[in-house]
């Protein structure tokens, strides 16, 4: 699998290079500058009818097709796995209609739309990660009202964030919000960062990368531009913290990486291995052993599945 | 317990005037209200009492008339100048509002301990521990059980709710707040207890009070001061004892009147 040569055949025929028409690109293009020059803030953009449902990430799709160029190698990830149907079908439908190259690797992608994760690996300077976003408002289920929302972004009116978060105190003990967990960028917009696990947050400040994000259904765009300040909102006493996981990646003995549970069997067998599949297979393929790589199923261990 | 008259006025009024297309909302309303003075305005349904509420606390636009207000510096300033940032602010920190709909003065999603702890954290507040603390000290200050901080109001009786609303309004420590019918919908002894709880609190923390109310009796135990309101217009304003005790105007007379032993 890893990385797949050019398409043998050229781009499918009738179809503009990666789907969009040009116009459509320069507006959706327009849409990323701005938002780039206005960090964390939700652009609008006339977001197109995608050959796929929304929530399987069309606005990532219009981002990704508008930056793309004949040079680029696209990886696509869904919760941090290359071989997930989303991942398996936005990839193909890029070597379809623009005929470029894709990997699993993430040091080789110059493009990296992802659903739900940010890679472990860091990311370098002139790589793009892109994300799809279901619901760009980080104040959406505070205040229900559009035009009010606009306006506490304006204002930077954003104590109504700390309710939510003084909320989670006052019913769990700690700050329960576990993904999608709201930061400021720049020390200026409250930027909702995709349903990523909290995990991700501290990956986001001062990336390397340009980090877009394409909000398909809801019509928004924002980004934040390469080296940026991204901080997660917390109290002073009750500070932000990541998930810690007790034991190693179980089958690429990882540490510090962010695991799945998998399910075994019907009598309570799991294991916890890296929701990076990348990652993991790199870490095996430099010999790292996890304590139940013998017992893991092909699907994990990674057959030739990417096909 | 009025203060001293020879500063200017906390809110001055002037022919304030509010047309909804044809129609009058309010018409040439003028006054003056210092701090730790409480005014009620009273008349019956339709008499402009909360059109001129709303255009007090800048919910709605004025036809004419301005609402100056001296602001924390000392320097009095138009209403109408505001930038909208710094109106907003105004209406978080300095100004309270305490609805007749409790479920528009609170949030109802939220625990009682948020719902108070909202101001602080929107001026800033970033620690926990002395938020809720604060919360905790204004439950007991409104009557409340501390062990109720973390409900949230839709489990909370009508009378408790409106004593929520004043706990998360006062907590910025405004200087003016506005009240519409505090407490219509409540029974007469929870009623008498809100009262008497925001007697003592107005008089503790020496705010200045604009109350809407239908009710007189309401008026006669709150208020310094009375403006009667009919048709949009003020027919007659003066001192609560002598309005109330010695009417002039004829609607006045028929309005106090029509009160069981007010």
């Amino acid at each position: 699998m890893m990385t797949r040569a050019s398409t043998d055949a050229a781009p499918e025929a009738g179809y503009n290079f990666a789907y969009l028409d040009e116009q459509t690109k320069r507006m959706i293009r327009r849409a990323i500058l701005k938002a780039i020059a206005i960090p964390g803030y939700q652009v609008p953009f006339a977001s197109r009818e995608m050959p796929m449902p929304y929530g399987w990430g069309t606005g990532g799709v219009q981002v990704t097709a508008s930056i793309l160029g004949g040079d680029d190698i696209l990886k696509v990830i869904d919760q941090g796995s290359d071989d997930t149907t989303n991942a398996v079908s936005i990839r193909k439908f890029f070597e379809r209609t623009a005929g470029i190259r894709t990997t699993t690797h993430t040091r080789e992608a110059t493009v990296i739309q992802t659903r739900h994760r940010i890679p472990e690996e860091t990311l370098q300077e002139g790589q793009v990660i892109v994300y799809q976003v279901p619901i760009p408002e980080p104040l959406r289920f505070l205040e229900p009202r559009e035009t009010e929302t606009r306006k506490l972004h304006a204002l930077a009116e954003y104590g109504l964030m700390h309710v939510k978060l003084y909320e989670d105190i006052a019913r769990h003990g700690h700050i329960a919000t576990t993904y999608a967990y709201p930061v400021e960028v720049a020390g200026r917009y409250i930027m909702d960062p995709s349903p990523t696990p909290k995990f991700d947050n501290p990956k986001m400040h001062r990336m390397a990368a340009l980090q877009l994000f394409g909000a398909g259904r809801e019509k928004r765009i924002y980004a934040v531009p390469p080296y940026t300040e991204v901080r997660s909102l917390d109290f002073e006493d009750h500070p932000f913290h990541i998930q810690t996981f007790k034991d190693p990646c179980a089958i690429c003995a990882a540490t510090g990486v962010y695991l799945d549970e998998v399910i075994m069997d019907d009598r309570g067998g799991r294991m916890f291995v890296c929701s990076d599949s990348d990652f993991c297979e790199e870490r095996r393929a430099c010999g790292h052993r996890g304590s139940m790589l013998a017992e893991a199923p092909a699907a994990l261990t990674g057959g030739n599945t990417h096909a | 317990m009025l203060n001293d008259l020879s500063q200017a006025p906390l809110l001055s009024v002037r022919n304030l005037t509010k047309h909804y297309g044809e129609r009058l909302g309010c018409a040439d309303v003028s006054f003056d209200i210092y701090e730790g003075e409480v005014l009620a305005v009273v008349g019956e349904s339709g008499s402009g009492k909360s059109t001129l509420l709303g255009l007090l606390a800048t919910e709605l636009e004025a036809s004419a008339g301005s609402v100056r207000y001296r602001m924390r510096d000392g320097v009095t300033r138009d209403m109408a100048s505001l930038t909208e940032a710094e109106r907003r602010l105004l209406l978080r920190t300095d100004w309270g509002f305490v609805r007749q709909d409790s479920t528009q003065g609170l949030r109802m999603s939220v625990s009682a301990g948020g719902n108070i702890g909202e101001r602080l954290m929107a001026v800033g507040a970033r620690h926990y521990g002395k938020i809720r603390g604060q919360a905790l000290d204004w439950l007991e200050r409104v009557e409340i059980d501390r062990g109720r901080i973390d409900d949230i109001p839709k489990a909370f009786s009508g009378g408790m709710r409106q004593r929520l609303q004043i706990a998360r309004n006062l907590v910025t420590h405004p200087r003016l707040v506005f009240m519409d019918e505090p407490t219509s919908g409540l029974d007469v002894s929870v009623q008498a207890r809100l009262l008497d709880l925001i007697r003592s609190l107005v008089s503790e923390l020496g705010l200045a009070v604009i109350i809407v109310t239908h009710d007189l009796a309401v008026a006669r135990l709150l208020s310094h001061r009375i403006m009667v309101m009919k048709g949009g217009r003020v027919i007659e304003a003066g001192l609560t004892d002598r309005v109330l005790d010695d009417p002039h105007a004829p609607y006045t007379q028929l309005l106090v009147s029509s009160v069981l032993a007010a």
